[in-house]
């Protein structure tokens, strides 16, 4: 029961401690979010960059302790898949913003 | 029985020797999830070009509550754990620690779903919803779109507590189902995470 399980078709289900140990991280990385903002510890700009690393930080800690995700042989498949719509998303969300901040300083909308 | 009911969605076990370890429909519903992040990708993009454009109604900072937000932030987190535990008492076919997890997970999540309506419901009330301004309305569609794969969620863990309940037991095609739900659940764990930061933390600055 404590370690790892692996069922007939493969999926790993994780373990106990695994979960623990995602929770509490998860908690701590919540509370420094929400620490950064309501007490003001940081200038604008940083706390801005300082929520992006730990959002990105606890989604890594989310797919890694709850989500099982690795790059063992049978989920390379999962890794890769994942990888590709990140990448996706981000030229989005960067693509999007670029093209639309350009766009309004042209129009002189700002 | 519960080999054939692994082998029968794959016809000759032969045929997908090299994915012997893999689940075809964990991993077809991993695909699904990642066009859903595709899907939220594209909110989160209208929501960050739209997030200034407050047509003089009022900004999040005005309309935010953060010990809101940090209570539902702290619901879903317990939820995806509780959930983690349903997962390990199915593995270890433990029906009854199973269903009390599941209903848990539940409970949490309709309480999420509860604050987050009345959180709405007062927003809209006071003349700020989704027609007010274009950083309400992707609020609204970005935190509604959220919202609503929780409900789905919910609904979609009541079924599968009555199928377990059913004749399927824990088959191992029940395992299946049971999780790809929870794969959708950490899923939607970590848009939250997103959606607490850089719309209600971001917002509030």
């Amino acid at each position: 029961m404590s370690q790892g399980h692996t069922s007939a078709a493969g999926e790993s289900h994780g373990s106990y401690s695994a979960y623990f140990i995602g929770f509490v991280l998860a908690v701590i990385l919540t509370v420094a979010s929400f620490a950064a903002v309501m007490m003001h510890l940081l200038p604008p700009g940083a706390t801005l960059g300082a929520l992006a690393v730990l959002a990105i930080v606890q989604i890594v800690v989310h797919l890694v302790f709850f989500l099982h995700l690795n790059s063992r042989s049978e989920q390379g498949w999962n890794l890769m898949a994942f990888l590709f719509a990140a990448g996706s998303v981000v030229i989005l969300i960067g693509g999007t913003m670029f093209i639309m901040h350009d766009t309004a300083i042209n129009m002189m909308s700002r | 029985m519960a080999h054939e009911a692994t082998m029968s969605p794959h016809g000759h076990a032969a045929d997908h020797g090299e994915h012997h370890h893999e689940s075809p429909v964990v991993f077809g519903f991993w695909l699904y999830l990642m066009t859903d992040c595709i899907l939220f990708g594209s909110i989160f993009a209208a929501f960050a070009v739209l997030r200034n454009q407050f047509a003089g109604g009022p900004s999040g900072k005005e309309l935010f509550d953060l010990t809101n937000v940090g209570i539902e932030t702290a619901i879903l987190l317990f939820s995806s754990i509780t959930y983690g535990f349903a997962s390990l008492s199915a593995a270890a076919k433990n029906k009854t620690m199973l269903l009390v997890w599941l209903a848990v997970t539940f409970v949490l999540g309709l309480s999420f779903v509860g604050l987050e309506v009345s959180e709405f419901s007062h927003m809209i009330a006071e003349g700020n919803g989704p027609d007010r301004s274009a950083f309400l309305s992707a609020f609204f569609t970005l935190v509604g779109t959220h919202g609503l794969h929780v409900t789905c969620g919910l609904i979609w863990m009541v079924v599968l507590m009555v199928q377990v309940l059913g004749p399927q037991g824990l088959s191992q095609r029940m395992i299946s189902k049971l999780t790809c739900l929870s794969l959708f659940w950490h899923f939607l764990d970590i848009v939250w995470i997103c959606v607490f930061s850089f719309v209600y933390l971001a917002g509030v600055m």
